[in-house]
């Protein structure tokens, strides 16, 4: 099965289409773990049995959510070296140690206090679960810091020598865990989590206020997510800028890339929208504020601006791919924005439990911040094209030397087995969210007509229904 | 003797050793979750391991990430060289994963993951003794030395098709030992059962091994019966023999958590022969771990981290199976 494709192309695809399943999961769960350290904090602050339902909900909603996060990421942690063999062995110094603390300090965490935060409510004291809870907290977000570490040292490699053999060997390891990129895309990508579950919060508190304006966990629930999508998303937007800048330091092409200019130009234009095309390098129909992209990327009217005609074309990136897709991206940062600018208008006027038209717009966002995450991480990977590490390592020189039937064959089994376990849970977790956080009773199917008793013959035809709580 | 690719060799190879008892015997509650007889029997087999398993497989993570930052030059050779057996794995493992949750989240499908666990279990297990049966018989190196140089199939063997059916086997026997120690009533009575016919495909498995691989390799045969190195060696297979014993007296007599004590021994004497035939090969027979390493820079400083965090890890890992201490009773559970 290799399609007519050469190896390195499914590679590619196998490993885009593995790691963006994944990037989802970990998005969520680092906002969610997050959130309910908060939600049990408060818990234990005030006693109020609002924030402990919420805390249970979500909670559900999180064991979900993480095993399918867990799943993912071992695949991802394996592929390295059965697809890119090459680039493991001459990276495996540097970024090997990087991923062997995420291990370290993270997965254990996660892991080890997961069970006693999802199990041990009732065998522990209060005080000894919410340290679970934080720990488990915490560990998501250690977790954040290695992998981007790992990733921003791809993007722009630093303390390190070449040996021998080809290796990229460790000079200075401040340098390669803090290189230049690192500190922007952590902020960016965790700032972009907590944003990302805000707006599913916010989803499913807008949800059952439209079912039940007296809701009080989804008052409790939009309420919260609105407050963090006022104050984070506009920082959110600094960081994405100062971001930008850093790239447009470190790598120009890829900026380049973003900004659709192929001509090196003082003055600049902002190309608002168009269609960039790499075979004629020049980007069709472009509808253009003058010189804005200069003001933007250079901080003057007339700075000079490089386009991507300062690279040959075989090391330039998919333009338009990038292109787009950081347009989606800022589009759906800006519409964040409104959101939190507008509950806030409506808030001031006692209205935000009420405006109906703004609970539809607010569960329409619940998704926004999972699209904007894939984007963004399309944006930033395939603009790194055509290396793994950029400038140093190319892609095609990376890749195993595995026969393309192989490489085709188990990415049509996983592109299978995803699509049924990760649209299985997807399933599971929208029904728990439509469930409000109020009512009790069954958060499984077992309430309907059991139309298809059959599938599981080792039953005995009773429904046994958990309780709740 | 003591420089770093070595303790690096040493630390890897307990971890994945923690990886093979601990995920050993959820893998092997997920292989006996086929005998289970009605809802309760699930829920409980489930509950017995649904707190410990995520920390369990983590140890897997720890491995692969571990042999790319510590042996990056046998991690790319040794991951293609099983890159079918290993995806078969990785998906069997995504199943049983998320059966945890899934299942109490359908009726309607409820059968459906319950026939992923177990088929789940069974093949990430099946797979893993085919990886190790593969290593055995040693991997082809291209001629730059830092490549696969073998085939497709060269880990689908009778030899290794053997291996991933006598380590599923083990498995199914730390399972069923371990639900000896945390069950009660007919499922707890039934394990002793499945116990005793399991421990006999293993020791059947583990003498067939023994004798194949020094049969095979003759620097293998001289480790193991020249002189004097078998005053060193000798002892393995005796202790395998006593903690057999061990076993089949805990069986008799019902001793709560004597098989599974015994069941752990025998693994880890298991290993510690497989440790003796390898060493010193990062790279069955080809490439050692010292020629396999990455620079002194890379263990240095993953070590200071390990020697820190794995004592601590350690820790919290037992307290966790401290909390979930005792026997399990259908009906528990947060779902």
């Amino acid at each position: 099965m290799d399609f007519g494709f050469d190896a390195a192309i499914l590679a590619r695809a196998q490993f885009a289409f593995t790691v963006a399943f994944h990037i989802i999961f970990p998005a969520f769960s680092i906002g969610l773990a997050s959130y309910l350290a908060v939600l049990e904090g408060l818990w234990l602050k005030t006693d109020n049995p609002v924030y402990l339902r919420l805390f249970k909900y979500w909670m559900k909603i999180f064991a979900v959510a993480f095993g399918m996060g867990v799943v993912s990421g071992l695949v991802m942690s394996y592929q390295f070296g059965t697809n890119w063999s090459v680039f493991s062995d001459k990276t495996g110094p540097v970024l090997g140690p990087l991923l062997g603390y995420e291990v370290l300090t993270a997965f254990f965490l996660e892991a080890g206090f997961l069970g006693v935060m999802l199990f041990g409510m009732n065998r522990v004291g209060r005080r000894l679960h919410y340290v679970a809870t934080l720990a488990v907290a915490f560990g998501t977000l250690f977790s954040a810091f290695w992998i981007l570490s790992v990733n921003s040292w791809m993007q722009t490699p630093a303390g390190f020598a070449i040996n021998e053999a080809g290796q990229f060997v460790p000079e200075d390891w401040w340098a390669v865990v803090f290189n230049p990129s690192f500190p922007y895309r952590l902020v960016h990508m965790v700032l972009a989590a907590y944003l990302t579950t805000a707006f599913v919060v916010g989803a499913v508190g807008a949800l059952h206020l439209l079912r039940d304006r007296a809701d009080r966990g989804a008052r409790t629930m939009l309420s919260m997510a609105m407050w963090m999508a006022l104050l984070v998303a506009p920082l959110q937007v600094l960081a994405g800028d100062l971001h930008g800048l850093n790239t447009l330091e470190h790598q120009p092409r890829k900026v380049a890339a973003m900004e659709g200019h192929f001509e090196t130009q003082e003055g600049a234009p902002f190309i608002l929208f168009g269609w960039p095309d790499r075979d004629q390098q020049t980007t069709h129909h472009a509808v253009e504020i003058p010189k804005l992209g200069s003001f933007i990327l250079t901080h003057d009217w007339n700075g000079e601006v490089q386009g991507l005609e300062e690279w040959p074309v075989a090391e330039q990136p998919p333009v338009a791919t990038v292109f787009w897709s950081f347009r989606i991206m800022v589009g759906i940062g800006l519409l964040m924005m409104a959101a939190g600018l507008i509950s806030l208008f409506l808030r001031r006027g006692g209205r935000l439990y009420d405006a109906a038209w703004f609970h539809r717009f607010a569960l329409i966002m619940g998704p926004s911040g999972f699209i904007a995450v894939l984007a963004g991480w399309v944006t930033t990977e395939v603009g790194r094209q055509p290396f793994t590490v950029y400038g140093l390592l190319k892609t095609a020189e990376s890749i195993s030397p595995v026969d393309a039937p192989a490489v085709g064959t188990s990415l049509v089994a996983f592109a299978v087995v995803y699509f049924l376990v990760f649209g299985a849970g997807t399933f599971y977790l929208l029904r728990l969210m439509n469930r409000s956080s109020e009512a009790g009773g069954p958060d499984t199917d077992a309430g309907k007509p059991l139309r298809t008793a059959g599938i599981a013959p080792a039953t005995t035809g009773v429904t046994r229904v958990t309780p709740a709580e | 003797m003591f420089d770093l690719p070595t303790i690096w060799a040493v630390l890897l190879a307990v971890a994945v050793l923690a990886y093979v008892i601990l995920d050993g015997f959820d893998l092997g509650v997920g292989i006996l979750f086929r005998t289970a007889r009605g809802e309760d029997d699930r829920a409980t087999m489930m509950n017995t391991i649904a707190p410990v398993w995520d920390g369990n497989e983590t140890w897997l993570i720890l491995g692969g990430g571990g042999l790319m930052a510590a042996f990056p030059r046998a991690y790319a050779i040794i991951m293609p060289a099983l890159y079918m057996p290993l995806i078969l794995m990785l998906l069997a493992l995504v199943f049983r994963g998320v059966a945890f949750e899934y299942r109490w989240r359908t009726e309607r499908w409820k059968g459906l993951w319950d026939r992923g666990f177990f088929l789940g279990s069974l093949v990430a297990a099946v797979m893993q003794g085919i990886m190790l049966g593969a290593m055995i018989q040693g991997v082809e190196v291209d001629a730059t030395g830092r490549g696969y140089g073998g085939g497709w199939f060269d880990w689908l063997t009778p030899f290794t098709i053997m291996s991933g059916l006598g380590l599923a086997a083990g498995y199914a026997l730390l399972g069923a030992t371990w639900l000896i120690w945390k069950t009660e009533g007919d499922l707890h009575a039934r394990c002793y059962g499945y116990a005793r016919r399991l421990a006999l495909v293993l020791l059947a498995f583990i003498a067939l091994v023994s004798l194949w691989t020094p049969f095979t390799h003759e620097a293998i045969m001289d480790r193991w019966f020249g002189w004097p190195h078998i005053v060193l060696t000798a002892p393995v297979p005796l202790l395998v023999l006593a903690a057999a014993w061990w076993l089949f007296h805990g069986l008799a007599r019902a001793k709560d958590p004597v098989p599974f004590a015994a069941s752990l021994c025998l693994f880890v004497l298991s290993y510690v022969g497989l440790g003796i035939s390898f060493f010193p090969y990062a790279v069955p027979r080809t490439i050692t771990y010292a020629e396999a390493a990455a620079p002194n820079s890379s263990l240095a400083f993953l070590l200071v981290g390990a020697s820190v965090l794995l004592p601590i890890i350690l820790a919290y890992t037992a307290y966790a199976y401290w909390v979930f201490r005792g026997k399990v009773r259908p009906g528990e559970g947060y779902h």
